[in-house]
């Protein structure tokens, strides 16, 4: 579209992300007592970067190695008949799976909240966890549903025009969360 | 509306999300709550003019884990018998409010037909001598994950190659993967326009079999011999026949293949039919699944995300 032009600019670089993961894996070890029973769940693509960059900090801040894995939310979610079938990504449990734990969903973008809906129904056919958390990178506001982080990286307040864009080193080559606004000239 | 009729319309871009949807839909076989919310709401019909065991079963549990309503139907006890017409009976499943016709019928050409009177999608489960493409997708689904690969891969076909439609769609679909097969038939049992194929064609089975990756041995389809074709059961399972002793000849990681209902003792042996290097009951599992993807990326978003429009 030649009519519209991107503007963009970080909010968050590299080193700013960095810190927020780093206080979000001191949040959840000190809100679940030290991540005995925890399980991170990270939802593809970037979600489930993020969950592993958090279990790695756990690992290095307590040397606990808490499960970490990924949950695909594409057959649950609720726009599926907005747009053509889509791509699925991975769910991978750990071995020990999810009953009687607590899991952490990892999301990089909270928005409507309509992902994590589709992820707590996800979680519904693969256990019973004992009780479910929420962590995100960005939480941009414009809730849809009754639904709240428990961890938040950053508080970003936008408007519904603009986008917000992750990239993580480990699938775009580069740590920085964009926040784009499009504007109709 | 686009439909899956023929393995040769699918763009190897096509195939391949087929492919890898199925490999991540293979993790929800393994848990215990095997079922998916995504084609709520959906209804899939199952129309069986031609007796199938597996492939009815098999798109039937497909469409079931995928939360669809399935309705089945089969020629045999149903109007078909009064003498309806395929046209007649489209337009009562159409009226039922069918999104998907998955159809399996003696006459080649029959999805196709049935695509321009309804308005949800046609999957094509084998019509007559002509595709069977879903059978395709899970044979080439069994050899990647076997084998760990498509391309370069050297595939044989061997046996009845006349009347089967998983060669025809198997040479198709494997071709756009970017493997090499080889059908191999006596000449009576090969088609006219064999030569117009992607592939090779060769007589003699023991010159294939050791340069071979995947040997898929087709059942001899007697129901559909009107005319000898061969000699004699036991001179075609002497010539054409996968034994312990041509089983032998293949290198080490190859695999044996077959679609099924196999004949045993005639095209293959029971010895190499259960063998460990054999992927026959491997096939029936990867077929639900497969078959999950197809209707999945058909029916699930607004518009097919698969398939050729018929």
């Amino acid at each position: 579209m030649s009519d519209v032009q991107n503007q963009a600019h970080a909010v968050l670089e590299g080193p700013d992300i960095h810190r927020a993961l780093t206080r979000i894996a001191h949040e959840i070890l000190e809100r679940t007592k030290g991540a005995e029973s925890v399980v991170l769940l990270g939802i593809p693509t970037r979600g489930a970067t993020l969950a592993r960059r958090l279990a790695d900090r756990i690992a290095q801040f307590e040397g606990l190695k808490v499960p970490v894995g990924s949950l695909d939310i594409t057959m649950y979610r609720d726009d599926l008949r907005l747009r053509p079938a889509r791509p699925l990504g991975r769910t991978e449990l750990p071995p020990d799976g999810i009953d009687g734990r607590t899991v952490v969903l990892v999301d990089d973008v909270l928005y409507s909240g309509r992902t994590v809906r589709a992820a707590l129904d996800a979680l519904n056919d693969v256990g019973r966890p004992r009780a479910v958390q929420l962590a995100t990178l960005v939480d941009r506001g414009h809730r849809e549903l009754p639904i709240r982080a428990d961890y938040v990286g950053k508080n970003l307040p936008t408007s519904k025009a603009e986008k917000v864009k992750v990239y993580l080193e480990e699938t775009d080559g580069r740590d920085a969360v964009l926040l784009i606004k499009e504007e109709a000239r | 509306m686009r439909h899956l009729i023929s393995a040769g319309e699918l763009s190897r871009d096509d195939a391949l999300l087929v492919l890898d949807t199925a490999e991540e839909l293979a993790r929800v076989s393994d848990r215990s709550i095997k079922k998916l919310p995504t084609l709520r709401g959906r209804t899939v019909v199952n129309l069986f003019y031609e007796d199938s065991t597996r492939t009815r079963i098999s798109f039937e549990a497909a469409a079931k884990r995928l939360s669809a309503d399935v309705i089945n139907f089969s020629a045999k006890g149903s109007s078909v018998s009064k003498g309806e017409s395929l046209k007649d009976t489209a337009l009562t499943l159409e009226a039922m409010g069918a999104d998907a016709v998955v159809i399996r019928h003696g006459a080649s050409g029959a999805p196709h037909r049935l695509a321009t009177w309804v308005r949800g999608s046609v999957v094509n489960a084998g019509d007559g001598t002509h595709e069977h493409p879903t059978q395709a997708l899970l044979d080439a689904y069994s050899m990647r994950r076997r084998l760990g690969r498509l391309e370069g891969l050297k595939v044989a076909v061997v046996g009845d190659v006349l009347h089967s439609r998983v060669a025809r769609s198997n040479v198709l679909l494997l071709h756009t993967l970017g493997a090499e097969v080889t059908l191999v038939a006596p000449p009576t049992l090969l088609p006219v326009s064999v030569e117009t194929w992607p592939c090779q064609v060769s007589y003699d089975l023991d010159a294939v079999l050791p340069k071979a990756d995947v040997v898929m041995m087709l059942r001899v389809q007697l129901e559909r011999m009107n005319a000898s074709y061969f000699p004699s059961a036991r001179e075609y399972s002497r010539r054409y026949g996968l034994d312990r002793d041509r089983f032998a000849r293949l290198h080490d990681d190859a695999i044996v293949m077959h679609p099924g209902p196999m004949n045993r003792g005639m095209e293959i042996s029971a010895e190499v039919a259960d063998s460990p290097r054999s992927t026959i009951v491997e096939q029936v599992g990867n077929g639900v699944t497969v078959r999950m993807a197809v209707l999945y990326l058909l029916l699930g978003g607004s518009e097919p995300a698969i398939g050729g429009t018929a």
